[in-house]
């Protein structure tokens, strides 16, 4: 599995059109991953069932048990899935293709930059970038 | 649609300390479309601090008490039924007091023994509606009188709506939203869309409108801000919009700030302009720019609506 910082080079090197070539199964992927070590942060298995046939959306509702606020991230993996079937239906050499892969990327790299920011805060507070465990400490 | 067309003609306004210090743009556009559209704000007296992040973070109950105390001077002092708070965090704490209060019995204990030791009346749940500007223009004067009075059309403009995360989250503290297709929808909200098509502009696919701004990361992880950011800019252009229309101080000025400052540290330009979307709807009403705080955003604009004709 690869680390936060790894995943996010290789999203911005694809972003920023380094002649990277990526696929929608790729992205997915990254996707998954990002929330696999959400899950294993906090000390949970990362389930391997699916939610409405995506194990993306089956992992953000087991990251979301517990910690509501995880639901925050529930429509960026919606619309990940939403683009993944977006580009299955697509011709792979046309122009809709291409913007819809940039597209995807974009809200992967939302994905990995949001749930990358709540493991770093670790504990979390009540809402989604809130950091309630620093203010505690300091009481 | 007519009950709240007559119920939300007169408001009780609660600007909230964004729209007071940060935020002086979204405040006076506010005022200015409410006045150019014939509706009423009545200033809430003495109002405080909704107990945004900072003091929720602490201890919740307190946030509960502090909205409890703006609806309970709206209510209690003033005799209004509806406060209307266009900051989308001070309209989230106020919408989570009321469901707290409803739902919490230590909540009302703590709201009731606050509320005597500082000597107003105790808030009860029920007597006041929060809405947001959006429900305010959108059910007073909706999409077709608003188009009835645009003076200047948007036409042409590209718009990617940014509605940010508070604005539909957490989905229970708002019963009003996932009612059907007249109301707001908490996945795809579409309330500021269908007003900024009122007025002539083409709103863009968007897919990121209610992703993190990464606000609160801001002192604590500037780069981390600065990434979600420019993310969302990057979106926004990669969809084909000139501009970002906002409804949420802390995403619009975090929008350009980190836009400023992505330039700096990441080597990365964008060209999409952030502007409220009260703006936008005071320029299409004829306003000028001055009028709608063009001059205070921190980026500038105004070449760029010169070009665009609505100047």
């Amino acid at each position: 599995m690869r680390s936060l910082a790894e995943l996010e080079t290789r999203l911005e090197s694809i972003i920023v059109g380094e002649g990277e070539k990526t696929s929608a199964g790729e992205l997915l992927k990254c996707g998954e991953e990002i929330l696999e070590r959400w899950i294993e942060a906090k000390e949970g298995n990362p389930t391997t069932d699916k939610y409405e046939g995506f194990r993306l959306l089956a992992l953000q509702r087991q990251g979301a048990r517990g910690d509501a606020s995880f639901n925050a991230c529930r429509e960026t993996c919606r619309e990940l899935v939403y683009h993944f079937n977006l580009l299955s239906n697509m011709n792979s050499n046309s122009k809709d293709t291409t913007s819809c892969l940039q597209m995807m990327t974009l809200v992967t790299n939302h994905l990995v930059l949001f749930v990358g920011g709540k493991i770093q805060q670790a504990g979390l507070g009540e809402f989604c970038c809130s950091a309630k465990p620093l203010h505690e400490k300091e009481l | 649609m007519t009950d709240k067309r007559t119920k939300y003609q007169k408001v009780a306004y609660y600007p909230g300390c964004a729209l007071d210090g940060t935020a002086t743009a979204y405040d006076r556009s506010t005022r200015a479309v409410g006045k150019a559209l014939g509706l009423d704000l009545v200033d809430v007296k003495d109002w405080n601090c909704c107990g945004a992040m900072e003091v929720k973070n602490i201890d919740e109950k307190i946030q509960t008490y502090l909205s409890s105390r703006v609806m309970s001077i709206a209510a209690n002092e003033m005799d209004m039924d509806v406060v209307m708070a266009p900051c989308n965090g001070c309209y989230h704490n106020l919408k989570k007091a009321e469901y707290d209060l409803k739902n919490d019995e230590k909540s009302r204990e703590v709201v009731n023994k606050l509320s005597g030791k500082a000597g107003h009346t105790t808030y009860q749940t029920g007597q006041v509606e929060t809405i947001h500007a959006l429900d305010w223009i959108r059910d007073t004067i909706g999409e077709e009188g608003l188009g009835k009075r645009v003076k200047n059309s948007l036409k042409g403009l590209k718009i990617a709506n940014y509605y940010g995360c508070m604005y539909t989250r957490p989905r229970h503290i708002f019963p009003e939203k996932d009612q059907g297709p007249s109301s707001e929808s908490t996945s795809k909200p579409h309330f500021m869309d269908d007003l900024l098509a009122a007025a002539g502009a083409v709103n863009v696919e968007f897919p990121l409108k209610t992703a993190c701004c990464g606000g609160a990361h801001t002192l604590s992880d500037s780069d981390m801000s600065t990434k979600l950011v420019l993310n969302i800019i990057r979106a926004a252009e990669a969809a084909g919009a000139d501009v970002i229309a906002t409804e949420c101080p802390t995403c619009h000025s975090g929008l350009e700030m980190h836009q400023i400052r992505a330039e700096k540290r990441f080597g990365a330009e964008t060209k999409v302009k952030i502007i409220y979307f009260t703006q936008l709807l005071g320029l299409a009403l004829g306003l000028k720019p001055k009028k709608v705080g063009i001059h205070e955003n921190i980026s500038d604009s105004l070449s760029f609506l010169k070009e665009k004709g609505l100047t």
